[in-house]
């Protein structure tokens, strides 16, 4: 809940998406960004697992199935952090809308779906700051398994929970794991206010839900706290041009 | 011994948790039920010389007929690579740095020390969480968070604790090494306007965090302004009283092993 996280003290604002692989979130993000930033304002995007500094470790950590559900928290929190420090931080505080696809949350679907203990997940984010509004994508795990499966074309071995040994059937553990996942998913929707949306609408439904939430929840306080880019004429060219100097 | 009489007035006082116990929550999914092995933890400042009184227990313990596994900082197969990388750049924060250590520790834990133990070595490990989470207290991380973080690391049968005042390490730094290290003066958090500066300020800091430690975690206190050989004596004094003869199966004799 609340204490859960560092008190979120700063200008900007801080949206998250929620949700098991295949549930549409980071396609609502990216629309729900889309539309922010042709209202002028600054938005920032942060990716789960995308920190430079540690990239190269996960990535080795990953290929040569060197992790346990110790590891595994650990090097995603480390990965967490530097974004929080190098990235997330510093652009909240100059007042930008910080747009993260994943947060702290799952890890906390993730890693205990994996064995960790909850308790111990849950303080080893505490520096994580709180979001303004975290969004839960709902998804019966056959939707989502039929997104992904028709989608990709190798499930990658974590991914599947491979390393837990469920099943030698890479689609057979993927779909025991990913619903251990949904299940704490939606064990923690109470106790985190997620705003849950059905993932099962439509893609216009859910961004429409979204914006009015984002409205509702910061709408006043968009326009007085965010950075926002100065007003333009509509009809300029495109500045790609300037670029070349 | 008065040292060893120490440590059991202490067990009975606090009632510490036994031998390669987890301080806090276990890690998921390791059997650390049967480990016969003896896990020692030489901890201390930067420069005091924790590297080379463990490259001569190395020596003499194998010398013994024991196996042993030395570890370090740094050093996991998983982590070790990324943290000297991440090192050599500019933008390593004080929680992203913590939490790389962390994850370091937990490799080598689950993959060296714990397999290690369990073959009957003793285990000399160059700093534990103990450095882990005095760097990341002094550099104002909040202590409950990282002491919580840091809880499945297994209590040591020792930790010997070289102690020194900063004055000891600056000295030893210039006339060792010959120039200030940007990590080890803590320069990252800028403690003070230069190298020597924010050496002595970091330091000290660090200094008082271990400290602090010492009584709650049962360190052992050795100074490390004798000698090298004192200071091996006085390790060696220790880590025989340990009784590692008796180590690989052989029945406790009422004896002591001296």
């Amino acid at each position: 809940m609340d204490s859960l996280f560092t008190p979120n003290r700063y200008r900007g604002k801080l949206i998250v998406v929620e949700g098991i692989d295949g549930s549409g979130k980071s396609t609502q993000l990216s629309l729900l960004s889309r539309w922010l930033r042709s209202r002028g304002f600054a938005v920032a995007f942060s990716e789960w697992n995308s920190s430079p500094l540690v990239h190269a470790t996960t990535r080795r950590g990953k290929k040569k199935e060197m992790f346990t559900p110790t590891t595994f928290s650990l090097i995603h929190a480390t990965d967490f952090a530097d974004r929080t420090e190098r990235y997330i931080l510093p652009l909240m505080r100059a007042g930008a809308i910080v747009c993260a696809d994943r947060y702290a949350y799952t890890a906390f679907a993730r890693d205990v779906a994996r064995g960790v203990d909850p308790k111990w997940v849950r303080n080893l984010y505490s520096f994580a700051i709180r979001p303004h509004l975290a969004f839960y994508f709902r998804t019966p795990l056959e939707v989502a398994l039929g997104r992904i499966l028709g989608g990709r074309d190798a499930l990658k071995y974590y991914e599947a929970g491979m390393d837990l040994g469920i099943s030698r059937d890479v689609e057979e553990s993927f779909r025991t794991f990913q619903g251990r996942i949904l299940a704490e998913y939606e064990a923690m929707t109470e106790e985190m206010g997620f705003h849950v949306i059905d993932a099962t609408q439509s893609i216009e439904d859910q961004q429409r839900q979204m914006r009015s939430i984002v409205m509702s929840e910061l709408g006043s306080t968009l326009k007085r706290s965010v950075l926002r880019a100065p007003p333009q004429d509509i009809a300029a060219p495109p500045r790609t041009q300037a670029k070349h100097a | 011994m008065p040292k060893a009489k120490a440590r059991t007035k202490a067990k009975t006082k606090s009632a510490l948790p036994r031998p390669l116990s987890p301080y806090g929550l276990p890690l998921p999914g390791v059997d650390t039920g049967s480990l016969s092995g003896k896990l020692i933890v030489i901890e201390g400042p930067d420069a005091v010389g924790r590297s080379t009184q463990i490259a001569r227990l190395r020596q003499w313990l194998e010398q013994e007929g024991h196996a042993v596994l030395d570890t370090g900082m740094a050093r996991s197969a998983l982590a070790g690579k990324g943290i000297s990388r991440a090192k050599d750049g500019n933008t390593l924060g004080p929680v992203t740095m913590t939490l790389y250590y962390v994850t370091d520790l937990a490799d080598r834990l689950e993959n060296e020390i714990i397999p290690a133990l369990r073959a009957g070595f003793i285990v000399l490990t160059d700093r534990y969480i103990f450095s882990i989470m005095a760097r990341a207290i002094a550099r104002g991380e909040d202590p409950a968070w990282i002491e919580k973080v840091c809880g499945f690391g297994l209590v040591p049968h020792s930790i010997y604790y070289l102690r020194a005042k900063v004055k000891d390490l600056v000295s030893r730094v210039v006339l060792g090494r010959g120039a200030f290290d940007y990590w080890e003066s803590g320069m990252d958090c800028h403690f003070g306007d230069d190298m020597y500066e924010s050496f002595v300020k970091y330091q000290t800091r660090l200094i008082l965090t271990l400290d602090g430690m010492a009584r709650r975690y049962n360190f052992i206190d050795i100074d490390a302004r004798q000698t090298p050989d004192a200071i091996f004596q006085e390790l060696q004094r220790g880590i025989v009283s340990l009784e590692l003869g008796k180590v690989n199966g052989t029945p406790p004799s009422g004896k002591a092993a001296r």
